[in-house]
């Protein structure tokens, strides 16, 4: 096994902002994330691409960074649970998630609620089996699942209420 | 899990990704949605000194329906099998397949190809792909070449492609409406303990042509040709299926594992070949 130390720069945006890494090509996406950018909203839970702690949103779709190198994703757009708040305060998501305790001890909180929010996205009025096949590839060792699904129902209702006010 | 070091290439062209492999030739892997790769690099069971990242590669992307044709390019991810109208219109099984692989963050990385080509028994798509008479395209040194699916896979992790080629897409003709793949799993992201793929195309209310494959019950895919006969002519009726799945479980060759003993396996086995087989015909 060679342990080569060649290192590279890649290109990210993450939340906005633009960002110039130097690392290793073995580097993985989570560790660039939480330890060259500070970023450590993205969990590192099982690092076998189970139970989706690390996962975030790059160019459009929910991936697991313990799973992907930063070097796959050079020149990306990616939003971590840190860019997913508005200016103003909490996203909805995060709202339904503290008023419907969505959470607990909540180390998979970030990573469910980045997924959440790419799959309310993708299908806005979700039903609960959805929702429920929807986040399946995000493990919850304390609620037991319900609060979170009622979480994520509620925040696509008042999202769709928002919508309609807005309009 | 940090993998050993490697050198990274991102190669645009296929011309030049195929140079890479002919440089580093055993060395060199090819990357594409990494999610069985990057595990085994992670867990050092995978020594690559040259990963090349096929996601730069036009020629790899894609999905071309012409009339009853579909051309799926290998870098396709299980996402865009299951969003895609024209694999639900031309072959809904790849979509009926697809959505019970992995979760959701895993198939919007996970790509056809890299699970066909990677010759994992535990994969869902070979099977599916035998079931189908699919052709794999492989592009080499040498130029492309075809190989059917039902030739591909000659053990575990050993397939007909050669050290220096790389499988670029596949090619299926449309099946008939009857079709079905059923799985049965522990849990989400779990390889199948058991699973089947079922067409059924019926005329005059019999069985005109039935195809059979299971996956993760031998070291490769099982395409069983005589279990498939075994429906012909009939209206899949009890003795018919029966007599299938009975050759079915002596064409399989399950080991035991975390997922059970053989005894079990075969039992499973037979109960997912027989839903897929209803499923298929009521839709036939």
């Amino acid at each position: 096994m060679s342990e080569t130390t060649s290192q590279m720069n890649i290109k990210l945006t993450v939340n906005g902002e633009a960002h110039e890494v130097t690392c290793e090509p073995r580097a993985l996406l989570i560790h660039v994330l939480r330890e060259d950018l500070n970023l450590t909203g993205p969990h590192i839970g099982c690092e076998t691409s189970h139970c989706g702690a690390c996962t975030v949103d790059l160019n459009g779709k929910s991936v697991k960074s313990c799973t992907l190198f930063a070097a796959q994703a050079d020149g990306a757009e990616i939003t971590t649970i840190e860019g997913i708040a508005n200016p103003d305060g909490m996203h909805v998501l995060q709202e339904m998630f503290r008023e419907h305790h969505g959470l607990q001890c909540g180390y998979c909180t970030p990573g469910m609620i980045t997924r959440a929010y790419r799959l309310l996205e993708e299908n806005p009025a979700p039903t609960e089996e959805e929702v429920r096949f929807g986040m399946s590839g995000n493990l919850c060792r304390c609620t037991g699942y319900q609060n979170i699904v009622k979480a994520v129902l509620a925040a696509s209702d008042q999202m769709a209420a928002q919508k309609e006010a807005a309009e | 899990m940090i993998p050993g070091g490697f050198e990274y290439h991102r190669p645009d062209s296929l011309a030049a990704a195929v140079g890479v492999l002919r440089e580093y030739g055993d060395d060199a892997r090819v990357l594409a949605g990494g999610h069985s790769l990057i595990p085994m690099m992670k867990l050092r069971m995978a020594d690559v000194e040259h990963l090349i990242d096929v996601q730069d590669i036009a020629e790899m992307k894609g999905i071309c329906a012409e009339g009853d044709k579909i051309a799926i390019g290998a870098m396709t991810s299980q996402h865009e099998l299951i969003d895609s109208p024209e694999i639900a219109r031309v072959v809904p099984i790849l979509s009926e397949a697809a959505l019970q692989i992995a979760d959701p963050q895993v198939r919007y990385c996970g790509t056809i190809g890299g699970n066909v080509a990677n010759g994992d028994p535990g994969n869902d798509m070979p099977g599916v792909m035998q079931c189908l008479d699919a052709t794999f395209l492989l592009h080499g040194p040498d130029g492309p070449r075809e190989v059917a699916a039902r030739d591909f896979y000659e053990a575990a992790y050993t397939t007909a492609r050669d050290d220096e080629e790389i499988l670029t897409a596949i090619r299926i003709s449309a099946h008939a409406p009857g079709y079905a793949y059923e799985k049965q799993k522990r849990k989400i992201g779990d390889y199948a303990t058991a699973a089947a793929a079922v067409l059924i195309e019926k005329r005059d209310g019999l069985v005109a042509n039935a195809s059979i494959a299971m996956t993760n019950l031998s070291d490769v895919p099982v395409w069983s040709e005589a279990a498939g006969a075994d429906l012909f002519g009939t209206d899949c009726g009890p003795e018919a299926v029966a007599a299938a799945v009975d050759t079915m479980l002596g064409d399989i060759d399950p080991t035991e594992d975390n997922r059970g003993p053989v005894e079990f396996k075969q039992h499973v086995a037979g109960i997912i070949l027989r839903r897929a087989i209803a499923r298929a015909w009521s839709r036939a």
